[in-house]
């Protein structure tokens, strides 16, 4: 099977090589992916895959991945390899592959390029997008908040980012305006995927009084170590439920698949074309995992708040919001700006941590 | 029954020479029963591994750009070890020397003379050799074991550095991001060849080899490291110092890892960024140890390990083989290495229990 394939490429090849001088090739759309971890995380690269396998599916399209490929030089080494191996279109699927992707992009204009996450679209092949996860946040603060016997969560943080530093504000935004006195720890551990530190901080922030666990990283560790010790979780990136059954309440899925089958269809018929996609739920871009493990109240206000944020009746960051330095940050009428949000670099009042700067 | 390896009185000078090739061999050997269980054609995957990178110029170019810090590191490495010290920190000292040189272009990013490029490199080894000094004090003043206190300085510089880019050092324009602004024209190495992004680092590489190849060989100081290294009994008796020597080969290996730092930094990168090195300072170590601690045999066992690592990449897009296939590859050529670098020096004996008995 391999072999014959092989063969059919080796002769594709030789074919696309004769005909390249006479027509444009417009035969085969290929589309590839780059991860930064492993596809079997079960979180952050795990849903790419996903989203790939459903635009493989859905598209009858070639497709192609590269896993555990490190930010920096070997980025842009994986990203070139995938534009002159045929790839039609090429998603780097972490904020580090940023100026690789935009410098190999320079190279190869007629391949396009969508690069998750970041900002930089430097020549017209290259999109961003990514999703705004932080209404979901919103969305699992208020359970934490209902949840909660201690008044306290717990927040496994990956890196001092924007991305991740708007989560910690979106959760505690919304538990508060469950329970204004809500607290939340949160522990930085500088790594997207490392079960063993991560179950450490999980570990650590249950025995600070955190009686709900939610994560900003890729590992099912959190929900296990969660699991162990009879405290609620929220799942991350994917729907973590088989990991904890009796302890997964919600979990917040990115959902790329409906992104890639619409781009890669773009780029197929010819309207593909350089831009920033910021969607949410609105866009199914997020998704929350069925609610279960909470009682029948807790369920139906949760469900209120997505039907609510789905159809921009809530804004999880409108004012009035205050700063952890107790400075005003929003009025009351006023909602944040998207350079703000984008940038963001400061903790809302309730955080109970020293952001890392 | 016991096994115990016995050491034989004089080792074969012909298999001394073969011993590299045999490893090859036997690898290929693991290889075709490696792929020959996954279901795949050997002659296609080891070709894939092994050949379809050489056959492309911007593949070379690749090559070349991830064994230059390869090959900087393990050259200061061999010297190093042929003296009987254990630098196991190069990592790190790679890390303070990308630091130390991107002082000028972090600091003052409008300084773009003829002396910039020049200096950063000083600069970077001296950072790298500042580094690589403290373990060699701590040995020298309190016989501290080098092998942890390299180590663990590692950790200390990989902390700084990401210290460093989430504060002071972070881009004024780059959305709080952690990642230093990217350096301009004079601050970055440039291209040797028009034909692809291979910078000026390799001949830095080049050139560090061919003076450890004539100091190791060639001067009275060479004779002393390995005279020191393989007898310290009668270093003494020579009157070389131990100590001045330990501090020398910390300081050479410190300088190349900086060196190398640098040339990824300034070369390949272009900024600096929370993690620079996908842990070329350890990989050199084996790099070092293939390569028979012979500068000349380290630029080869460079250049083959970093075709194994393009060659895993050209392998998971071509034969959608995992990642983790192409680690396990290069264990077994490290384990036939040695595996045959032992057996040259030590005979295998099999001691039936029973007579002790």
């Amino acid at each position: 099977m391999k072999k014959s394939t092989s063969i059919l490429g080796a002769i594709g090849l030789v074919t696309a090589l004769g005909t390249a001088m006479v027509a444009p090739v417009s035969a085969a759309t290929k589309a590839c992916f780059v991860y930064v971890g492993p596809t079997g995380d079960f979180g952050w690269s795990y849903q790419h895959d996903e989203g790939r396998k459903a635009a493989e599916k859905a598209l009858g399209i070639e497709t192609a991945f590269l896993e555990s490929v490190p930010e920096g030089a070997d980025a842009g080494r994986a990203i070139e390899r995938f534009a002159r191996s045929g790839c039609n279109i090429i998603f780097t699927t972490s904020f580090g592959y940023m100026d690789a992707t935009n410098k190999v992009a320079k190279k190869f204009p007629k391949v396009k390029f969508e690069h998750a996450t970041g900002y930089k679209r430097d020549s017209d092949n290259v999109s961003t997008y990514s999703s705004k996860f932080y209404e979901g946040r919103y969305v699992i603060g208020q359970i934490a908040a209902k949840m909660s016997k201690t008044g306290v969560a717990g927040y496994i943080a990956s890196f001092p980012i924007p991305e991740v530093v708007r989560g910690i504000n979106a959760f505690t935004l919304g538990a508060q305006s469950v329970n204004p006195d809500f607290k939340l720890k949160v522990i930085w551990v500088n790594t997207w995927f490392d079960p063993g530190k991560e179950s450490d901080a999980a570990k650590t922030l249950i025995d600070q009084g955190a009686d709900i666990l939610t994560q900003h990283t890729d590992s099912t560790a959190p929900m296990q170590v969660a699991a162990e010790r009879g405290v609620h979780a929220f799942g991350q990136a994917s729907d973590q439920i088989k990991f904890g059954p009796k302890t997964q309440m919600t979990a917040i899925i990115d959902n790329w698949a409906d992104y890639y089958i619409r781009r890669i269809k773009a780029a197929m018929d010819g309207t593909w074309e350089s831009k920033d996609t910021w969607g949410g739920m609105d866009a199914e871009m997020v998704h929350m995992a069925p609610i279960t493990n909470v009682p029948g109240d807790v369920k139906s206000m949760a469900e209120a708040t997505m039907a609510k944020i789905k159809a921009g009746d809530l804004n999880p960051f409108a004012g009035p919001i205050t700063k952890q330095d107790g400075s005003v940050w929003l009025k009351a009428g006023e909602s944040a700006e998207i350079g703000t949000l984008l940038g963001m670099n400061f903790y809302v009042k309730g955080v109970d941590d020293k952001l890392p700067q | 029954m016991r096994i115990e390896l016995e050491r034989r009185a004089a080792h074969s000078v012909v298999f001394s020479a073969l011993s590299p090739f045999i490893a090859l061999g036997l690898t290929l050997v693991a290889g075709i029963i490696l792929f020959s269980a996954l279901g795949l054609n050997p002659a296609t995957a080891l070709f894939t591994y092994f050949i379809e990178p050489l056959t492309e110029v911007w593949s070379l170019h690749e090559l070349i750009i991830k064994a230059t810090p390869l090959i900087l590191i393990a050259v200061g490495l061999s010297v190093c070890f042929s003296s009987g010290n254990w630098n196991i920190g190069a990592e790190g000292q790679l890390v303070m020397g990308a630091i130390a040189g991107s002082i000028l272009p972090i600091l003052f990013p409008d300084q773009a003379g003829f002396w910039v490029l020049p200096l950063m490199l000083v600069m970077a080894m001296a950072g790298g050799a500042g580094w690589a000094a403290i373990p060699a004090y701590l040995k020298n003043r309190f016989g501290a074991n080098e092998i942890l206190t390299s180590l663990m300085l590692v950790y200390v510089a990989q902390l700084f550095l990401d210290w460093l880019v989430r504060g002071h050092w972070r881009n004024p324009a780059g959305y709080n991001f952690p990642e230093s602004r990217t350096y301009t024209d004079g601050q970055i190495l440039p291209e040797m060849f028009s034909s692809g992004p291979a910078h000026y680092g390799a001949l830095l590489a080049l050139i560090a080899v061919i003076i450890a190849w004539f100091m190791m060989g060639k001067t009275i100081k060479g004779f002393q490291v390995k005279v020191i290294g393989q007898a310290p009994r009668a270093g003494r008796f020579a009157g070389f110092s131990a100590r001045k020597m330990t501090l020398a080969a910390f300081l050479i290996s410190g300088a190349l890892a900086g060196l190398a730092g640098i040339s990824e930094v300034a070369g390949a990168i272009q900024q600096l960024r929370p993690v620079v090195s996908p842990g070329y300072g350890f990989a050199a170590i084996i790099v070092a140890f293939l390569g028979r601690l012979n500068p000349l045999g380290v630029m080869a066992a460079g250049l083959i390990l970093a075709l194994s690592y393009l060659g895993g990449e050209a392998a998971q897009i071509s034969l959608g083989i995992s990642d983790k296939v192409g680690r396990v590859f290069q264990g077994v050529l490290l384990f036939f290495v040695l595996a045959s670098d032992t057996l040259i020096h030590y005979r295998i004996k099999f001691i039936s229990s029973r007579k002790h008995a």
